[in-house]
């Protein structure tokens, strides 16, 4: 992507700055026929509120039903299946908390891994206050939960079972479809964080075994605040959180957030189109991102070296800070992302790479590079070039010795 | 996020390296992210001749390791013992609230090489 730096009418030379955007797995830009989309609900006599019976909402909530059908057919659902939300975050705490609730007559045990993302990790944790047994398994150097420990990990007691597809800050995809028939033969209830993977690699909630499915829109080119959680039919859970009217089939109440339903499905759509081609694109980018990188020195591939995302490339660098390397590489319009302690807001480093054994001041070193539809092979090029005297620079400064 | 100040010090900062026979050294780590920081003086009359860092740190960290070699050289070993970290935030045009603890790391630097100058010259005597 190309952006102009400045455009007075003194300046006879336009100077063209080269912008790359490689933090995906954090957002992406809403797609231009997305947009599109959701500003035709914003606009005219596209308003009506689907619950109502008048012909603005009727003609709403037909659309409604479009949308969920392809939300549906997306991940191999039944649109009855479908509940829309604010997002991953909204998905994950109603799915993990009306899990856990619902069958507490059952038994009292939850099991989770150490990589979630804070919107599991934090609602399995707030349950385990509220009379709840957890257990957080651990993961493997690349960040991998091993079905063998999930096995081990249940007991009679346990209800929920909530592990992701594939991690956001490595990238590691999980052995879900083997996790989810250990969940089925004994009968609790499996919930996914699919928000990194869908898009990218196949989701089929038969497949994966799943029984609540979290999506999340702004990572697919779709908008911000806006999801999806799956509820397979017969599965024991209620909605738990958020009380209110009877929207979504009494699953999850408020007023539909149609412009951002919209959108989503408009994304979706996209995604589902475009997925094979683009996934076999951007891994040939990625592999040039690993290759060219960790052929400097010091420097290593964090998460599975195989089962990762296609687009999703994330590295230790030694002797260097994130943030630092973030602010150098931003003024090179180099957009990244990274799990260091200075950068957390908590002053933590990122739970991920510590829960991989990674040391504390390793993980400052970390950079996740996260690839998308605009990312070209000149980007790469030009982050490879770029990186390389920043690099050099900040290792100069730093106390540390390699 | 950080001012322009911060910018120009990360960007651009000055007295970065070492000094090999220097006499005070100082090293501290943050105990809040887990950071360090080195400073290293030459003193000749009570006075801080050159003064040098490293930093392992986040932007704010090195544009205050920066900033309080700046402000230290030249002065006395009193007058550099009194630079606090707010003095060293406040020259930079402030920082974020999240990121004060970082300039505590530079003045405790600073403050650390000086103190270590004096044990060092104690030992001489
Ligand atoms: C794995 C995972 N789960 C959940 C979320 C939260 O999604 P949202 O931002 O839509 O709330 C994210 C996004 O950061 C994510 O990466
Ligand atoms: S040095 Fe870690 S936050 Fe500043």
């Amino acid at each position: 992507m190309f952006i102009l730096e400045k455009t007075t009418e003194q300046v006879k030379e336009v100077r063209v700055v080269r912008s790359v955007y490689f933090d995906h797995s954090g957002t992406t830009p809403v797609h231009p026929a997305v947009a599109e989309e959701m500003y035709r609900y914003l606009i005219g006599d596209s308003f009506g509120n689907p619950s109502s019976v008048n012909h603005l909402g009727l003609q709403v909530r037909k659309k409604v039903t479009e949308a969920r059908d392809i939300a549906a057919q997306a991940i191999g659902a039944a649109p009855g299946e479908i509940v829309f939300t604010s997002g991953g975050t909204e998905s994950d705490n109603m799915a993990i908390h009306g899990a856990a609730y619902t069958n507490k007559s059952r038994g009292n045990h939850i099991i989770t891994s150490a990589v979630e993302h804070h919107a599991v990790l934090n609602t399995v944790k707030a349950l385990g206050k509220q009379g709840f047994n957890i257990t957080i398994l651990p993961v493997d150097q690349y960040g991998m939960v091993s079905v063998d420990d999930v096995a081990a990990a249940i007991t009679d007691r346990t209800i929920l079972i909530t592990i992701m597809h594939a991690n956001n800050e490595v990238g590691t995809i999980m052995p879900i479809a083997e996790i989810g028939k250990l969940a089925r033969e004994r009968k609790i209830v499996f919930h996914v964080d699919a928000v990194q993977s869908f898009g990218k690699i196949p989701v089929n909630v038969d497949e994966l075994g799943a029984n609540l499915l979290s999506l999340s829109g702004h990572k697919i080119y779709g908008p911000k605040g806006i999801g999806v959680l799956y509820i397979r039919k017969g599965t024991r859970w209620r909605q738990t959180l958020f009380h209110g009217g009877a929207q979504e089939r009494l699953r999850r109440a408020g007023t539909e957030n149609i412009p951002g339903i919209m959108g989503l499905a408009k994304a979706i759509e996209l995604a589902m189109e475009n997925r094979e081609a683009e996934s076999a694109r951007l891994m040939v980018l990625r592999d040039k991102l690993i290759k060219g990188l960790t052929s400097i020195e010091n420097v290593r591939l964090t998460g599975h070296p195989v089962k990762r995302l296609p687009n999703h490339a994330s590295f230790l660098f030694k002797c260097i800070e994130g943030e630092s390397m973030l602010i150098s590489l931003d003024m090179k319009r180099i957009a990244a992302s990274t799990g260091s302690a200075c950068t957390s807001g908590s002053l933590e480093p990122s739970h991920v790479l510590l829960a991989m054994g990674i040391p504390h001041a390793d993980a400052h070193g970390s950079l996740r590079l996260t690839l998308g539809k605009d990312n070209t092979d000149d980007d790469v090029d030009y982050l490879l070039e770029v990186i390389k005297p920043i690099v050099e620079k900040l290792r100069n400064m730093s106390p540390l010795e390699d | 996020m950080y001012s322009e100040k911060v910018m120009d010090h990360f960007t651009n900062p000055r007295n970065v390296g070492e000094i090999p026979n220097a006499d005070g050294v100082g090293e501290v780590g943050n105990p809040v992210c887990g950071d360090i920081m080195k400073i290293y003086i030459k003193v000749k009359d009570n006075v801080i001749k050159d003064i040098k860092f490293k930093t392992f740190g986040c932007g704010a960290a090195i544009a205050t390791s920066s900033m309080v070699t700046e402000m230290a050289k030249y002065k006395s070993l009193e007058e550099a013992l009194k630079l606090s970290n707010s003095q060293v935030a406040e020259a930079l045009g402030g920082l974020p609230p999240i990121k004060m603890h970082c300039s505590n790391l530079a003045a405790d630097a600073l403050h650390a090489a000086v103190n270590n100058f004096r044990k060092n010259e104690q030992v001489i005597k």
